[in-house]
């Protein structure tokens, strides 16, 4: 490849630049030595650094899961950091932040600055390892909304973190969820109190900065009863050749008529068009809809990572409770992607909908896997899934694999599938229009995806658009 | 002016397009009549640059630009225009979505400004109210459940808001009530001007009725075997075509 050509294909992943800014790393790889190295950073108390032991003594005895349809070559957990923050000390407000972190953020688009930011939302910025800045706290302090770093929450807010962490993804829930309880450094942590419906967006901004290192951010989201929120989640990460590994958890608990929504556009370098590089994506997220009516519905956008590895899930134990997953997965290059969701209807009169739609671009491979569990306490449960896939050239592939499994006589699933190319003559018929070849297919991918994007947050479904556009240049002709 | 000069076509292995000569002079509107594989949907896919129809000879210019040399968003945006025979369907693509970026990308190469979607919505209901259209066409998805006649319909909206120079209509008729076909004609007939030429492709005569021809082209075996008035497509109608094949 000439040099132009490589800079006109990395002129494709806008957010591939690295911030060049004094780092503090641990040693390379991981013991229990790291672990307690973590929690004494954090200033943890002992009960966290007790949890973490457990998570990491367990996760010795683990084995990385081989059933998703992903091949990669295999991790040397000893071979990567597992903390890299900003040297400075941790800032006291946003007027002590690096000036070179405020450039970075400005570059990805999400100016922290409060009078600069996008109306309306509130952002945490987590840089590698740590929280670098959260906005707007104190206008949302004033409605009892806590939004606020998950290693303050664990020093300030301790009974309500004890309280729920690991309790809907518990630390041996699986490989990487374990491997994250031992180490996780940072992330948000979420609080709306009874009765308050969020006066902001919130969001989380994710930033991959430092070489050879993991990122194993930990969010917790409590919605208590008659509560609303919603939250959205961004990643980048530089362009670099090897492989990182970003591990992450999310665990939402929505009570009693408590509403969560939760949307992510996730852009992680995908790697070059060889296949060098990206991020491996292997992430757990769980939501349980504790409460009678109380409703939690996950909104994915997924472009980037070389291999996406993440099933957002719903625990629907209030009797109506309610579950939704809506997924845009958009494969391109040598990109594989496993994703889906996990459905269980345990309470009464128990719904969920699952609205999938993955688009598979160059010599990509793209698999929604999903399971729909009824459990016999489940009665009129109902569940709707459709499946949509979209194959662009020849080389790609496109898999579905939906479970159902219903213990109740009187539950409802439906599944309706769809496999289907861009055709000819769509292109043809838009072009003949005066659309470009590469206007045609994104408009064509919109199109496709709407019943998805139209769930997003305004700003973000724009956004997402784009992005969809933006990540199939090259695909065809 | 279209000119097209001696124009040998072929689909694989198989010569559709003989040597077609013909030229329509702004202002003019042609039909071009003939059996069925004699070509003509060729000819207009040929013209509108659609992939897989190879030209193995000859040239067509348009205002004297090369079209072969162009590719198909490029003739659009140099005024050629297709109503296609099948209208395709785009699912969850909204219709003022498409018609917006379809006029957008071809004002912008024609160095034109964009509309914004404020000023485009007031010209796309005024076309629609010229093709006695309903408003609601415009929230649909393109073409996505139309009846036969509302896609042709909505061709002929592309058509009123692309302004094309040449219009080139493939079998536009095919499959159409008379009032459908009477909306089509209104469609053309709306954009005659000095500066407008059109090329109906047609295989009945009734079309023309409607949209009265200056020249009618005969299209049998790849070739055009004769040419003449309206008069020739009622002399069609009365005796087919093969008398014709034989001269």
């Amino acid at each position: 490849m000439s040099a132009s050509m490589q800079e006109l294909a990395s002129a494709k992943y806008q957010y591939g630049f690295t911030t060049d800014i004094l780092m503090e790393e641990f040693p390379r790889g991981l013991s229990e030595d790291i672990v307690r190295l973590i929690s004494a950073k954090k200033s943890e108390p002992a009960w966290m650094l007790e949890w973490r032991l457990k998570a990491y003594r367990l996760w010795l005895r683990m084995e990385e899961p081989d059933w998703a349809h992903i091949s990669h070559p295999p991790i040397d957990y000893n071979d990567l950091y597992y903390y890299a923050a900003p040297a400075r000390e941790q800032p006291k407000s946003l007027d002590d932040v690096d000036p070179e972190l405020l450039r970075t953020y400005e570059k990805l688009g999400i100016p922290l600055n409060e009078r600069a930011a996008l109306a309306g939302v509130a952002v945490d910025a987590v840089f590698d390892s740590v929280s670098v800045a959260t906005t707007f706290r104190e206008t949302l302090s004033k409605s009892g909304v806590i939004f606020c770093p998950l290693s303050e929450a664990v020093r300030e807010y301790p009974e309500l973190v004890r309280k729920y962490l690991g309790s809907v993804v518990p630390m041996h829930d699986n490989y990487f969820a374990a491997l994250n309880s031992a180490v996780f450094s940072d992330g948000s942590f979420v609080y709306i109190p009874k009765g308050v419906r969020c006066p902001m967006e919130l969001s989380t901004y994710f930033r991959i900065n430092a070489r050879n290192t993991g990122q194993f951010e930990r969010t917790l989201i409590i919605a208590d009863d008659e509560a609303s929120v919603s939250y959205l989640e961004g990643c980048t990460a530089p362009m670099r050749d090897e492989n990182q590994l970003h591990a992450a958890v999310v665990e939402l608990v929505a009570l009693d008529s408590a509403k969560i929504k939760y949307s992510t556009v996730q852009n992680w370098y995908p790697g070059d068009a060889d296949g060098r590089g990206g991020i491996y994506n292997f992430v757990t997220k769980r939501g349980a809809c504790r409460g009678r009516d109380s409703k939690i519905s996950w909104t994915q956008v997924e472009t980037g990572s070389a291999i996406t590895w993440k099933y957002p899930s719903c625990v629907l134990l209030g009797e109506g409770s309610v579950g939704e997953f809506y997924s845009v997965a958009l494969t391109n290059n040598h990109q594989q992607a496993d994703t889906g969701t996990k459905m269980i209807h345990i309470g009464r009169n128990t719904t969920s909908t699952i609205i999938s739609k993955g688009i598979s671009a160059g010599k990509s491979d793209n698999t929604y896997r999903g399971l729909v569990k009824i459990l016999a306490s489940a009665s009129g449960a109902r569940n709707f899934t459709q499946c949509d896939s979209l194959l662009i050239g020849n080389e790609c592939g496109a898999h579905t694999v939906p479970y159902i499994e219903s213990r109740n006589a009187s539950a409802k699933v439906e599944h309706e599938a769809t496999t289907s190319k861009i055709a000819e003559d769509q292109l043809f018929y838009c072009r003949s229009r005066g659309l470009s070849q590469e206007d045609a297919v994104g408009l064509i991918v919109n199109g496709f995806c709407k019943d998805v994007l139209k769930e997003l947050p305004m700003e973000f479904a724009v956004e997402a658009q784009k992005l969809l556009s933006v990540s199939l240049e090259g695909s065809v002709g | 002016m279209l000119e097209i000069k001696n124009l040998h076509a072929r689909i694989g292995d198989k010569e559709i397009l003989k040597g077609v000569n013909l030229t329509v002079p702004d202002g003019e509107i042609h039909a071009i009549m003939g059996p069925n594989g004699a070509g003509k949907s060729t000819l207009s896919y040929v013209l509108s640059g659609r992939d897989g129809y190879e030209v193995t000879q000859g040239e067509v210019f348009y205002n004297s630009q090369d079209v072969l040399a162009l590719a198909p968003e490029d003739r659009a945006a140099a005024g050629i225009f297709l109503a296609f025979q099948y209208p395709v369907e785009l699912p969850g693509v909204g219709n003022a979505n498409f018609l917006r970026t379809a006029v957008n990308a071809v004002r912008r190469k024609r160095g034109e400004a964009e509309m914004d979607a404020v000023a485009f919505l007031k010209v796309a209901r005024a076309a629609i109210k010229n093709l006695s259209m309903k408003e609601d066409f415009l929230k649909r998805n393109v073409n996505v459940g139309f009846s036969g006649g509302e896609k042709k319909r909505n061709e002929m909206l592309q058509m009123a808001l692309l302004q094309p120079g040449l219009a080139i209509l493939d079998e536009t008729d095919s499959g159409l009530d008379i009032d459908a076909l009477k909306i089509v004609a209104d469609g053309v007939n709306a954009l005659r001007s000095a500066r407008f030429a059109a090329l109906v492709i047609t295989h009945y005569q009734r079309l023309l009725d409607y949209i009265v021809p200056d020249v009618v082209h005969v299209l049998v075996g790849g070739r055009i075997i004769r040419s003449g008035s309206a008069a020739l497509a009622l002399e069609l109608e009365a005796h087919g075509y093969t008398g014709l094949e034989a001269a």
